[in-house]
């Protein structure tokens, strides 16, 4: 199973990781600052006017990488979940647990971006098409796996109760994605379609996958910082930690 | 096998079990999933007669007409079949001849479909006006350059 150049069950451990986190975080964190201001620039100064939404399109570019980003997060956060579930591996189910709250901010930004954009081109806040429905649904499931684990007090009950909460959820994911083209929906159809092709300016298309890198760099440094936390809560009894408190912190 | 292979068969085995019966679900509901009915099935009569439901289509190019006061009437289309629709209120930025429309409201006697409220519906095409432009006069002397070439034959 495990590569020879490599031992990546080294780093299942807690104890392992929790100095890679703190290093991964920090230049993800660099990353995602370095993406976002450069993508927020070209969105709103550089990406051409549409031709027939004017301005107000440009919402598109926190729209879209948001929804993206929230449904790719909860494919990994349940693989992770899973992961957990199977091998027993405590790391995983932190991962997971870590992963949530970032999923769920993006859903939410996805939500309250779209409404915005809705106002002014459809004519309506909300509807509740497929699209819309669904994409709410993701939001409450990552709320309910986070209140579920929330509720029980043992970590690996709660644990093992979040991963299977997040697996049934993941159903939910390809019907988000398909559902423009499953059901006549208010929302319009994929713009840049999965195996190639977009119906998009090139600088448009540019601006969106800088700013979807930023906002991915992003969840990665806070989903980083979040495990150590998670990490130095539940071994708090132990002696690293006891050690690394004396040291300062530095590990 | 070992405990974790186990566990493995009983997640990957329950995972299919469960995205079966979402599809078996969702292949049931089918068309209730639909947020509109299309003017070819409104003809036809899959629309439920006397109750509001939402009409999707193209607005018909040249079909528009302002009434008197905020009604204005259009006719939405699937480029098969045509429903009349009459409307009074304010239109969304997007709704045009040629663009996507959702409207709520009910069939009339006569047919034609009394809307309380038009939606636009937005295409996923993004582009630059000069873009937008410059396709539109390519498709103006592509069919003037084509005229001669018809006239011939």
């Amino acid at each position: 199973m495990s590569s020879r150049l490599i031992n990546w069950f080294k780093f299942s451990s807690p104890v392992a990781f929790y100095p890679l986190a703190g290093r991964l975080g920090a230049w993800s964190g660099w990353i995602a600052a370095i993406l976002i201001v450069v993508g927020l620039y070209m969105s709103f100064f550089v990406a051409p006017t549409d031709y027939k939404q004017g301005e107000g399109y440009r919402i598109i570019y926190v729209h879209v990488p948001a929804a993206w980003m929230s449904m790719f997060i909860y494919v990994v956060m349940a693989g992770w979940a899973g992961m957990g579930l199977v091998f027993n591996t405590r790391l995983s189910s932190m991962m997971a647990s870590a992963l949530a709250p970032t999923g769920a901010l993006f859903a939410f930004l996805s939500l309250w971006t779209g409404a915005f954009w809705g106002k002014p081109m459809w004519g309506a806040w909300w509807v509740w098409d497929a699209r819309l429905t669904s994409a709410l649904i993701l939001f409450f499931l990552y709320l309910g796996f986070m209140a579920l684990q929330a509720s029980i007090d043992e970590p690996r009950r709660a644990d093992r109760a979040g991963a299977i909460l997040a697996l049934v959820g993941v159903v939910n994911v390809p019907i988000i994605y398909y559902s423009v083209q499953w059901w006549n929906t208010l929302h319009q159809g994929a713009t840049i379609k999965m195996g190639g092709g977009a119906s998009m300016d090139p600088v448009m298309l540019w601006t969106m996958l800088i700013m979807t890198f930023g906002f991915w760099a992003y969840a990665i440094a806070v989903a980083m910082i979040r495990v150590q936390a998670i990490i130095l809560e539940r071994e708090r009894n132990t002696t690293w930690v006891t050690e690394l408190v004396k040291a300062g912190g530095k590990a | 096998m070992k405990a974790r292979h186990k566990r493995f068969t009983l997640l990957a085995a329950g995972l299919a079990g469960l995205g079966l019966a979402t599809a078996l679900v969702l292949n049931a509901l089918e068309n209730n999933m639909s947020y509109f009915f299309d003017a070819s099935q409104v003809v036809q009569g899959e629309a439920p007669a006397g109750h509001v439901f939402r009409l999707g289509g193209l607005v018909k190019p040249g079909s528009l007409q302002r009434g008197e006061e905020l009604t204005v009437r259009f006719i939405v289309t699937d480029n098969a079949e045509e429903v009349p629709v009459a409307y009074t209120g304010i239109l969304p930025d997007l709704f045009d001849e040629g663009q996507g429309v959702i409207a709520q409201g009910r069939l009339g006697s006569d047919g034609a479909f009394v809307a309380e409220e038009v939606l636009a519906k937005h295409d996923e095409n993004y582009m630059a006006p000069e873009v937008a432009a410059s396709m539109k006069q390519q498709h103006v002397e592509g069919v003037q350059n084509m005229a001669p070439e018809a006239m011939v034959q």
